[in-house]
């Protein structure tokens, strides 16, 4: 289009560079700075080259979180790749009611993590319902303690981790499998496959482009757990610590009593290339996966 | 088995499926509003509690206002989610409108950065973020609370998405009739992708509404809290008191979900549309 004056464009930006870089990319460069100070809330700021990487090394606290965060990642992100796909070729097709299901199915993604987090707590404590259960049916002699014990507590949390994120991969599922043509799976029955042939040869590898975005999406999320592990915990990131996670603990140290800004921002630094990482990664296997779609 | 037996009996696999997993999704919430509504000589722990209350009552939800100003803090929580709808829709509307619409110089660079900033978590800034805050004096304020979600690259991406799909003729009659940049904006383009604007209103609103680190960070004053922060404050300050508890995280959960449930129809179709694909 002609006769627009140049400076039009940047009139219908500048309200939303201008918060984006307010609250976005300044705190991330000032992320970058802070990573070789000794800033800390109260003084502080000097270059310290990368003193606060080298202490990251010997950390043990920091070692323990990523163990814990790492673990998380590799229970969750299997179990959100696959379960939310069986749930999502349960509701998917045209059924009586299948659209309330789905609605029901998505329930628990709307609900805060808090609220959530309060009601696992009180379903799992030791004298709640599903020890109560598991009592009665005498599946165990005495209650487990979810909560109480750093390995379960972390385990209760995935559970819960995993309860939440089905609805949501579901409905991304559900966009996929829109796109699988009807017929080959049709074609597939007519030829004799039982329903889980059917699912591992002719519906995954459709589906495979998805899967690798679920995967990636719930990676980058679990690496990020935070409000499971402090609700359940009920702020102490379980006995000693010993559940926290990376964003526990990054929170910790910057924000916490003595405010390690620069210590902290190094930490963050971390976790930023742990997620880059996944990006990556994620951005190369669908690469490939188009290209095998082409070939 | 006849082929058409097989089909019922195969239908009927899944109902009782789909029905095992409605108890999976929706028990918790079930069991926490019946907690929520027992009476307080009921018991409510372990092989004793019962499902459904004996002695049905209300005082529980009293008492969480008694206890803590939970409206206030419902309030607190819908001020910072409307406000974030609002943000993130106009300034959203109007750098995807510009991004899809214009050809200027930078554009290409203003758009690498809104999608560079989608791979940018926001648990990596926060420390930072917190001392920006801090630094315009905004610490403990609702408008601290706010500012960090007030405008996501998501939203102007799919802003951006909807834009694209407008045909030019819409513009262009606009043109010819000497409608300015901002009046085409405004009132030619912005009513034509409510499908987009939905989506990222109701993503805006519920990431708001939920979000629990960035509010547990900024705000200190218990008369600031948002309902996330105030309902663990409950929690931590009243652990003894479930029913209380559970009274608080319905007043919390149920307005959402009667809300999301009377509008799943377009919420679905809404996402399905707004470009939310892999």
């Amino acid at each position: 289009m002609t006769g627009r004056r140049w400076y039009v464009p940047w009139l219908f930006l500048t309200p939303a560079l201008a918060l984006a870089a307010l609250v976005m990319w300044g705190p991330l460069a000032n992320t970058a700075v802070l990573a070789f100070t000794d800033a800390r809330a109260l003084g502080g700021g000097r270059f310290n080259g990368v003193a606060n990487f080298a202490r990251i090394g010997t950390d043990a606290d920091f070692w323990q979180a990523l163990g814990n965060t790492v673990t998380y990642m590799l229970v969750v992100v299997p179990a959100l790749v696959l379960l939310p796909l069986l749930l999502a070729m349960l509701v998917y097709g045209k059924l009586p009611g299948i659209g309330a299901f789905r609605a029901l199915f998505y329930t628990p993604v709307v609900a805060s993590m808090v609220v959530v987090g309060l009601i696992f707590s009180w379903v799992l404590r030791s004298d709640g319902v599903v020890n109560a259960v598991l009592l009665r049916l005498k599946v165990v002699a005495e209650p487990l303690p979810f909560l109480t014990d750093s390995t379960l507590l972390l385990f209760s949390c995935m559970l819960v981790t995993i309860w939440k994120g089905l609805g949501y991969y579901m409905v991304i599922y559900l966009a996929a499998l829109a796109n699988v043509p009807g017929d080959v799976l049709e074609a597939a029955t007519v030829d004799g496959a039982g329903p889980v042939r059917r699912f591992w040869s002719v519906t995954v590898p459709l589906v495979r482009p998805t899967m690798v975005l679920v995967g990636t999406l719930s990676a980058i999320s679990a690496a990020k757990i935070f409000a499971e592990i402090y609700i359940m915990s009920d702020g102490s990131g379980g006995p000693g610590g010993e559940a926290k996670s990376m964003v526990f603990y990054i929170r910790e140290v910057g924000l916490g009593v003595d405010g390690e800004i620069g210590y902290a921002s190094a930490l963050s630094l971390v976790l930023l290339a742990g997620t880059l990482a996944f990006s990556a990664l994620s951005l190369k296997l669908r690469r490939r996966n188009e290209e095998g779609a082409h070939a | 088995m006849s082929p058409r037996l097989r089909m019922l009996a195969g239908r009927g696999g899944r109902y009782l499926l789909l029905c095992a997993m409605v108890v999976v999704s929706l028990g918790p919430f079930a069991w926490q509003l019946l907690t929520s509504l027992k009476g307080a000589q009921e018991p409510i722990y372990g092989a004793d509690a019962t499902w459904l209350p004996q002695h049905p009552t209300l005082a529980n939800y009293a008492a969480v206002a008694d206890t803590v100003p939970v409206w206030r803090y419902a309030g607190n929580s819908l001020i910072v989610a409307v406000a974030n709808v609002l943000t993130n829709c106009l300034f959203g509307a109007m750098a995807g409108y510009a991004l899809a619409r214009m050809r200027f110089r930078g554009r290409g660079a203003v758009f690498a950065a809104v999608l560079a900033s989608l791979v940018v978590p926001f648990e990596v800034i926060m420390v930072s973020v917190f001392l920006t805050v801090k630094g315009i004096g905004l610490v403990d304020t609702l408008a601290g609370v706010l500012l960090p979600g007030a405008i996501t690259g998501l939203s102007i991406m799919v802003l951006r998405t909807g834009f694209l799909a407008l045909p030019r003729e819409i513009e262009e009659a606009a043109v010819i009739d000497g409608a300015g940049e901002w009046s085409r904006f405004w009132r030619v383009a912005l009513p034509s992708v409510r499908g987009s604007l939905a989506v990222v209103a109701v993503f805006s609103f519920l990431f708001a509404w939920d979000d629990f680190l960035w509010p547990l960070i900024v705000l200190k004053d218990p008369d600031n809290y948002t309902l996330t922060i105030g309902l663990q404050y409950l929690s931590g300050t009243f652990t003894n008191d479930q029913r209380t508890i559970a009274a608080g995280t319905m007043i919390a959960v149920l307005p959402l979900i009667i809300v999301f449930l009377g509008l799943q129809r377009l919420f679905f179709r809404g996402v399905g549309e707004g470009g939310v694909k892999g």
